[in-house]
Formats: C-alpha cells, sequence, structure tokens
C-alpha cells in the first residue's frame, strides 16, 4: 500500500468535500477497499472514514424505511421491522458473507463494493478493463464460472456480488444521495452501471457525491417473499445464482410480482420481462417457465458459466413454485 | 487516540495503513490472534470489538480508534480458561490449533448473538424471539471460520455444549 491520511467525517457535507479529489475514497467498514488496497488494486491517498454517520433504521412519514447508509449489515437484518416488513431483504442480508463481516460492512459500502472477479483483483497477472481501461480481459477467455450470462459486454462479464442489493432491487429501494450538485434521489435498479465500454464505472455517482440513506417504499410483499442463494458450498460463498422474490395472489392467480437476480448480471438484476410474463397469470409450472425464457433470452454465456442459465431457470421456478404454494 | 485493548489503553499507530491485526500481532505482540488468509475469508483473525465479532485483517486500527478491543488473550488464559477453551479441548475442537482463537472469539460473540435473538439464513422464522441453536444453526453462524485440519464436527459439540450448560 502506498502512505494514506485517515480522517472521519461528521458530516455527509464534510464527507463530500473531504472526497472531492481523485485520490481520496469513502470508508464505511473497509470490508472490500481495505482488501483492494492491500491487493494494490485501490491506491487512494485519502481515506475518509463515514462510518460514523447516520446509521439509524426509522419508518418516514411517508411510510417508507429509512436506513442510514452507515447502517451495518447486521443490524439491518436484525431490526425488527426489516424482519417483519422486508423479511426478503433480512435474508438476503444473511446469505452474504460472515457474520463478522456483516458487523463491519455498512449499507453504504455495499452498494459501493466492487465486483470479486479474480482477474480484476490480480493486479500483477491479469489483464483487467475495469481496473485497467483499455487492457484487456482475461475473463472472457479464461476461469469464468463465477461472471455474468447478462448484461455483459465485450470489455467486462464481471457479476456484481452483493446480496443485500438483489433484494433492494425487487423493493424498489432508492437511493438518497448528496453532492456538490444537491441532494437526489436515485432509484437502486438505476445506481449501478452496466458495463459497455466503461467497465471501470460501477455506479452513476458523481465526484464529490455521498449515499446518505437507503429508502424502502411500503411493500406488499411481506407475506410471500424469498431470497434464495446457489453456491458452491452451503454457507460463507459468492452467489452463483440468487433470486429475490415476493409476489401476491387473487383468485388463484398472480398479482403482483417482483424478482431479481445476483450472481449473473454486472447489477442487481431486476427482472421486468419475468414480472410481465407473470404478471395476471396463473400460478403455473408452464407460466413460471416462460417466465424465465423471456428474462434469459438474451443471455451471453461463455464456456465457464453457460450451466448457470439451467440454474437461474430452476432456481426461479423453485422460488415461483414455493411462493406460490405448490413444491417443486 | 487511543484503542482499549484488552482492558489496556494503546495509541493508534501514525501509519493509517496499519491494520488492527499487525497492530496486535507486530506492536503489542498478541499472537494469539492468527493471520490466515489476510483478505477476509477464513476468519482466522477474528476479534471482538465492543463486544461483536469482525476481522482484525480487514479492519485498520485507526477504524478501531476510541473503541474496546478484546482478544482470545482478553477471554481467558492457560490459568484461567473460558467455558469455550474448555469444551473445545473435552471434544477435541481442534488438531493444530491455528484457526482455535479466531474460532473462540467468533463463538463467543455468536452465542451472544442467540441471547439476543438475531437470526440467521437457517432460521425458518425470522420473526421468531427465541432462538433454538441448532447443530445447522451453529454451522451456519460459524461459517466465516474455516478449520483445514476439519475439527468442525468437534467444534460444532463444544459450542453446542457450552450453549446448553448456558442455558441450565
Amino acid at each position: 500500500m502506498t502512505p494514506i491520511s485517515y480522517s472521519r467525517a461528521t458530516s455527509v457535507a464534510e464527507a463530500g468535500r473531504l472526497a472531492d479529489g481523485a485520490g481520496a475514497r469513502l470508508l464505511g467498514g473497509g470490508t472490500n477497499l481495505v482488501d483492494l488496497m492491500r491487493k494494490g488494486v485501490e491506491r487512494p491517498s485519502r481515506l475518509v472514514d463515514v462510518s460514523g454517520l447516520s446509521d439509524a433504521i426509522e419508518l418516514a412519514r411517508s411510510g417508507s424505511l429509512v436506513i442510514g447508509a452507515a447502517a451495518r449489515n447486521s443490524a439491518v437484518a436484525a431490526h425488527p421491522l426489516v424482519r417483519q416488513r422486508y423479511p426478503m431483504l433480512a435474508r438476503a442480508i444473511l446469505a452474504g458473507a460472515s457474520a463478522q463481516i456483516r458487523n463491519m460492512a455498512t449499507v453504504g459500502g455495499n452498494l459501493m463494493q466492487r465486483t470479486r472477479c479474480l482477474y480484476f483483483a490480480d493486479v500483477a497477472g491479469s489483464r483487467c478493463n475495469k481496473r485497467e481501461p483499455g487492457s484487456g480481459c482475461d475473463a472472457v477467455g479464461g476461469f469464468n464460472r463465477y461472471h455474468a450470462v447478462l448484461g455483459t459486454s465485450p470489455a467486462c462479464i464481471a457479476a456484481h456480488p452483493s446480496d443485500m442489493c438483489v433484494a433492494l432491487a425487487a423493493l424498489d429501494a432508492r437511493v438518497q444521495v448528496s453532492g456538490p450538485g444537491g441532494d437526489r434521489m436515485i432509484p437502486l435498479v438505476d445506481f449501478h452501471r452496466l458495463p459497455g465500454d466503461r467497465p471501470d464505472r460501477d455506479t452513476v455517482l458523481d465526484p464529490g457525491e455521498v449515499i446518505v440513506a437507503v429508502e424502502l417504499p411500503a411493500s406488499p410483499f411481506a407475506g410471500r417473499s424469498a431470497y434464495r442463494k446457489v453456491r458452491d458450498r452451503s454457507s460463507y460463498a459468492f452467489a452463483l445464482v440468487s433470486v429475490a422474490a415476493g409476489l401476491t395472489m387473487r383468485e388463484g392467480r398472480i398479482e403482483e410480482v417482483a424478482i431479481a437476480f445476483g450472481g449473473i448480471a454486472p447489477k442487481p438484476w431486476r427482472a421486468s420481462r419475468a414480472e410481465a410474463v407473470l404478471r395476471g397469470g396463473p400460478a403455473a409450472g408452464a407460466a413460471f417457465a416462460a417466465a424465465a425464457d423471456a428474462e434469459l433470452a438474451d443471455a451471453a454465456p461463455l464456456a465457464g458459466n453457460a450451466f448457470k442459465l439451467a440454474l437461474t431457470r430452476r432456481t426461479l421456478e423453485a422460488v415461483l413454485s414455493e411462493l406460490t404454494g405448490g413444491s417443486l | 487516540m487511543a484503542i482499549r485493548i484488552n482492558g489496556s489503553d494503546v495509541a493508534v499507530p501514525d501509519d493509517a495503513r496499519v491494520s488492527l491485526l499487525d497492530l496486535l500481532r507486530e506492536g503489542l505482540h498478541l499472537t494469539g490472534t492468527k493471520v490466515g488468509c489476510n483478505q477476509g475469508a477464513c476468519g482466522a483473525c477474528t476479534v471482538l470489538i465492543d463486544g461483536q465479532r469482525v476481522l482484525s485483517c480487514l479492519t485498520l486500527a485507526a477504524q478501531a480508534d476510541g473503541r474496546s478491543v478484546t482478544t482470545i488473550e482478553g477471554l481467558g488464559s492457560g490459568s484461567d480458561l473460558h467455558p469455550l477453551q474448555v469444551a473445545f479441548i473435552e471434544h477435541d475442537g481442534f488438531q493444530c490449533g491455528y484457526c482455535t482463537p479466531g474460532q473462540i472469539c467468533a463463538a463467543a460473540a455468536m452465542l451472544r448473538e442467540v441471547e439476543a435473538g438475531i437470526p440467521s439464513y437457517v432460521t425458518a422464522d425470522l420473526a421468531a424471539e427465541r432462538l433454538t441453536l441448532s447443530r445447522e444453526e451453529v454451522r451456519e453462524r460459524m461459517s466465516g471460520n474455516l478449520c483445514r485440519c476439519g475439527a468442525h464436527n468437534g467444534i460444532v459439540e463444544a459450542i453446542l455444549r457450552v450453549a446448553a450448560e448456558h442455558a441450565a
């Protein structure tokens, strides 16, 4: 690591001021950033610790739940209102990392975490367009079991690693940010970018912008929701595929439905096409299969990750079957 | 600028790059806390900050400024073993012992999480206020601590024994 300075921000405005420079990085829990610094992927000259900013979890008058960006992942998952009203989110957070890491990691940091692509982390030995734009991608022709099949580009096939963000995508969460240009709300599904020809840019945040909170609108899905994660071992591993889903039923048909995927795309992947197939339709295996087909129609599998198409299909069908009362 | 470590105040290093793990081992010679992967994948460096289990390899010492750190040396000593240390010995919860300090720090915090009613990924009812610590629950809750000797069965037994004694 190169020498760094460390300071603690006492307000969002101060964090924004201190972070408005190429060499500065905001530090939440450090579970991702400290590791990337040690590997030489990130080389900040200044760390601004924002873990002392708001970690409050409280209901707004609108009925939304507002979660301060400094809230630890474990605190969010344990919060009674999250467990009662957004069980999908509690389950997704508890599926991620380990208890130690969840105690450290913040909500804002989780939104900003970078891909776990092995080539991205391998500074000495691998080419990576996300780490060094224009250098090439060794994952495309390499070991790509853990990589994305949807939303990729010739420049980058890295998958987004978060579990929490997948549930947030399905729950229509919004990200409250503050910056030199003022405050704005960004829908979670628009917060992360697809790689295109600029895979080095993970999010739509502008320089100096700081995540203040995540806002969850009231959800109709508490009664029928799930987060199912499929991985190479039963715990403490990143997702091969994960599904966050919630739905409501009316007279035997699916009324409202929200679905998001993790592990198969460069960002938390809201499955709007699958939802459109299911909405208003029967809770039947054929409909579940058609929904998966619609979402995966544009998939671009590679040698090492083509299995994810069948795995995604089966996981989605199993989750929908469970949520609509059947068994698969 | 001080970190309280096992009850004593320690100055925060001038170099902000120093991890809490390196401060403990290299600076203070508290070598009970182990360096395993040094990248957040194994749990050998687990310590408690303000009673919560964390990874000291991914924590900068500066982040612990003003907070209270407990390492394995703070939990028990050779003449005064922690109940988990006794149980690990009785149930063969280790072979080489390298992961053991991290396992025991993690388990100590985990038992308090269960007492506080905090669910895990395998808890069936997220709304339940009282938890039953099954073997499956222990395995899930301890999944952040790897043992390459494969002593996991003994580790789970030891933890279940302490949990049962605690509840009795």
